[in-house]
């Protein structure tokens, strides 16, 4: 590990040498492919077509943040020119996208694609190429190893992440509890409970049981049963949408009610609870790292003002209550501020380095308190979440800011 | 009404077409040739990758015009077998360290096993219920490469990466163009086995039983054997498609062979004209650019657009570049009399 990273040490150390010896006569500007004193090019792949083409709506979202950017005179005196492809979540696509972009559109970096497979796909390639695969929208958390990756960077709190959030919080509110694990027997899932066990630590003995389920299972009440015999008064349900509502029915049907916890992925007010019946869902427990469009408290926030201001001008024909525009519009700043700050050095190791030397930046659609960090040796932009719980028929966020960290 | 006067009244699902009209002419095919080596010469790596995966494709799509124009069985599952290929391949170059050269005649095998004993009690299905029994395969295919059972070999949901292999000998070749000369080789060969295949005795047999499955085994076609070794050499080629996919794309995933694929190799066969080998690679070509030009029109319709330009080649030229093939032949000839 140390040798891969001692060249890189090496290269970067003789990178800043290097640019501070031409420095001097005249203020330097350095590009890469992809950049110039007029423009810069930024590639992104995203199923607009295929069964993940809900998702579609985040490279729109980034596409008009862009044309925004651009109206209001650029980054630096430069426009962004946005490229963006569908793949149609097919890795095979994603690799001919990704080649399309870097070796015929010849884009500085590519952003923000999205799937876990598809950029599977093309990490090794963007990393052979020296081109930033940054910022990629997947909450698996393999894209956060610099040492072996040193172009690949996530974004998003990764599922790890945030089941450490859910050890962290148990282990303060209810030191006693006999937890018990419901997890999809998937990558998913086993990326979740891993986080889990990571943020238990010594205290991995509160979970009293680990139960998991296939996804081509019809129904998994006999699981919830199960867990419900073992003795555990904590729940955490690790699941896709569908079988997070049925988890929560059949909680209800046998009277067991246990401290609920249910993945942010599954948090959804209309796909989930609802279905499983408001009833039954009050108190379950999520955590959340961006704003609410449809949460009335965030109406004289600045940022959401913001937000929706671009929305009604850029994007008119949006839906504000999509968390995946939400999304967009936060990844897509993020991507904003590391270009300002990489100024006239637009090569691709400097953006690695900039994306690298994010502290504490604050995004309009991110939770109050929640910034973005990163470091060399630390590719998780955002690893932070707040806790919310049901009550109603919305979601109320309660509680500090939970990190992800486990030192503090 | 016995299931064998059904396939007689049923009607011809496939038309009829005589061997000869199967394969170009010797100065088409030469120029063609000539193009394919030389283009790769003067463009960029990417286009080259392209070129690469229209080969691929182009195969894949030549094992199912075996299959369906040769010998008149449906096939909706030809992305199951291109993905046995693929994780065969992967599997051996990534696990067992095998030499990707010898992973594809391995991969071809396994698929010909494969489709052979699919084929074994697809026989008993004919016209759509075949078609139904095959879309199936599709399906299930890319579950199947998910379970736990086998993630240690296929990784999961994760898939697994394949390395891309250099040029050897020290050829001053990039990696892709090492790759489309391998690619293209292969393609030459396999498509000259077929064209031979399909004028041989067994050829001869595979098209009497889709001109006529009664009449063919009153001629004493064995129509069993011929009907599941049809089934198991176009499982084979599709198997090398996927092996030859792995590794240029130089990764595979459960993702990546669903049924949208099988669906694609369909489409491409009917666009090239069913039958007609060469069209094979038209049909390749259909299905790798069409949806990047529908795009290009509209991102958000670009599903709509490319319904849109189907539709029109399928009412203007039915039987694919076949049909334009034919018409450009007589103009010329035309031109040449005057």
């Amino acid at each position: 590990m140390m040798a891969a990273r001692l060249p890189l040490a090496a290269l970067s150390t003789a990178f800043v040498l290097l640019a501070a010896t031409c420095s001097g006569a005249e203020a330097q500007k350095t590009y890469d492919t992809g950049a110039s004193d007029s423009e810069i090019r930024i590639g992104n792949i995203m199923p607009y077509s295929g069964p993940a083409s809900g998702y579609g709506v985040i490279g729109k979202t980034e596409a008009a943040y862009f044309a925004m950017v651009n109206a209001e005179g650029g980054i630096n005196g430069r426009k962004i020119k946005f490229i963006s492809y569908d793949d149609a979540y097919s890795p095979p696509k994603t690799v001919e996208q990704a080649r399309k972009l870097v070796e015929s559109n010849e884009v500085l970096l590519i952003f923000n694609s999205l799937g876990t497979a598809a950029n599977g796909a093309i990490q090794k390639y963007m990393n052979t190429k020296k081109v930033p695969q940054l910022f990629v929208a997947s909450g698996a958390s393999k894209w956060n190893d610099p040492a072996n990756f040193p172009w690949t960077m996530g974004w998003q709190p990764s599922y790890q992440d945030e089941a450490r959030v859910y050890a962290k919080f148990i282990m303060k509110e209810k030191p006693e509890a006999k937890v018990g694990v419901l997890f999809q027997n998937d990558d998913f899932g086993k990326d979740y409970l891993k986080g889990l066990k990571n943020g238990f630590g010594d205290k991995a003995a509160m979970i009293v049981l680990e139960e998991s389920y296939e996804t081509s299972e019809s129904a998994i009440d006999n699981h919830v049963v199960k867990l419900k015999a073992a003795g555990a008064d904590t729940l955490i349900t690790i699941a896709t949408p569908k079988f997070t509502a049925q988890a929560i029915k059949k909680a209800a049907e046998i009277g067991w009610q246990p401290l609920h916890i249910v993945s942010n992925v599954s948090a959804s007010v209309g796909g989930v609870l609802q279905p499983a019946g408001f009833e039954n869902a009050q108190g379950i427990l999520s955590a959340s790292y961006l704003k609410d469009g449809s949460d009335p408290q965030w109406d004289h926030d600045a940022g959401m003002m913001k937000f929706l201001a671009f929305l009604q001008k850029y994007e008119p024909d949006a839906n504000k209550l999509d968390g995946a525009v939400v999304f967009g519009y936060a990844a897509a700043q993020t991507l904003a501020k590391v270009l300002q700050m990489c100024g006239d050095d637009l090569t691709r190791a400097n953006v690695m380095k900039q994306a690298a030397s994010l502290k504490g930046v604050e995004l309009d659609t991110l939770l109050p308190g929640i910034t973005v960090n990163t470091s060399a040796t630390d590719f998780a932009p955002i690893k932070q979440l707040r806790m919310m719980r049901f009550k109603g028929q919305k979601w109320e966020l309660f509680g500090d800011i939970i990190s992800a960290d486990l030192g503090h | 009404m016995s299931a064998a006067e059904e396939v007689v009244t049923e009607g011809q699902a496939v038309e009829a077409v005589p061997k000869r009209a199967m394969t170009l002419g010797y100065g088409t095919s030469l120029v063609v040739l000539v193009a394919l080596i030389i283009t790769p010469l003067l463009v960029k790596n990417f286009i080259i990758f392209q070129m690469t995966m229209l080969l691929i494709y182009g195969l894949a799509v030549l094992a199912l015009n075996i299959l369906t124009g040769g010998s008149g069985q449906f096939s909706l599952g030809q992305s199951a077998f291109y993905a046995v290929g693929a994780y065969t391949s992967a599997i051996l170059m990534e696990h067992a360290n095998m030499n990707y050269a010898l992973t594809l005649p391995i991969a071809g095998i396994i698929c010909f096993g494969f489709g052979y004993l699919f084929g074994k009690p697809a026989l008993r299905l004919s016209g759509v219920y075949l078609a139904l029994a095959t879309f199936a395969l599709a399906t299930a295919m890319p579950q199947l490469l998910k379970l736990g059972f086998f993630e240690h070999w296929t990784g999961g949901v994760q898939g697994l990466v394949v390395t891309k292999p250099d040029a050897p000998f020290g050829l001053p070749m990039s990696q892709d163009m090492w790759l489309y000369y391998f690619t293209l080789v292969i393609t030459i060969g396999i498509y000259l086995a077929s064209v031979n295949l399909l004028r041989s005795r067994s050829g001869r047999a595979f098209m009497a039983i889709r001109d006529n499955e009664i009449a063919a085994s009153a001629m004493g076609v064995d129509v069993a054997l011929y009907k599941t070794l049809a089934f198991g050499v176009s499982a084979g080629i599709t198997g090398v498609a996927g092996g030859l996919g792995a590794i240029a794309v130089q990764f595979v995933a459960p993702d990546g062979y669903t049924i949208t694929l099988a669906i694609s190799l369909f489409l491409g066969m009917v666009v090239g004209g069913v039958g007609w080998l060469p069209g094979s690679i038209v049909g390749s070509a259909f299905i790798i650019f069409v949806p990047n030009i529908a795009e290009g029109i509209s991102k958000g319709l670009s599903g709509a657009v490319f319904g849109v330009l189907l539709f029109l080649v399928i009412f203007l030229v039915p039987h694919g570049a076949r049909q334009v093939a034919i018409v450009a032949t007589q103009l010329f000839g035309k031109l040449k009399k005057n």
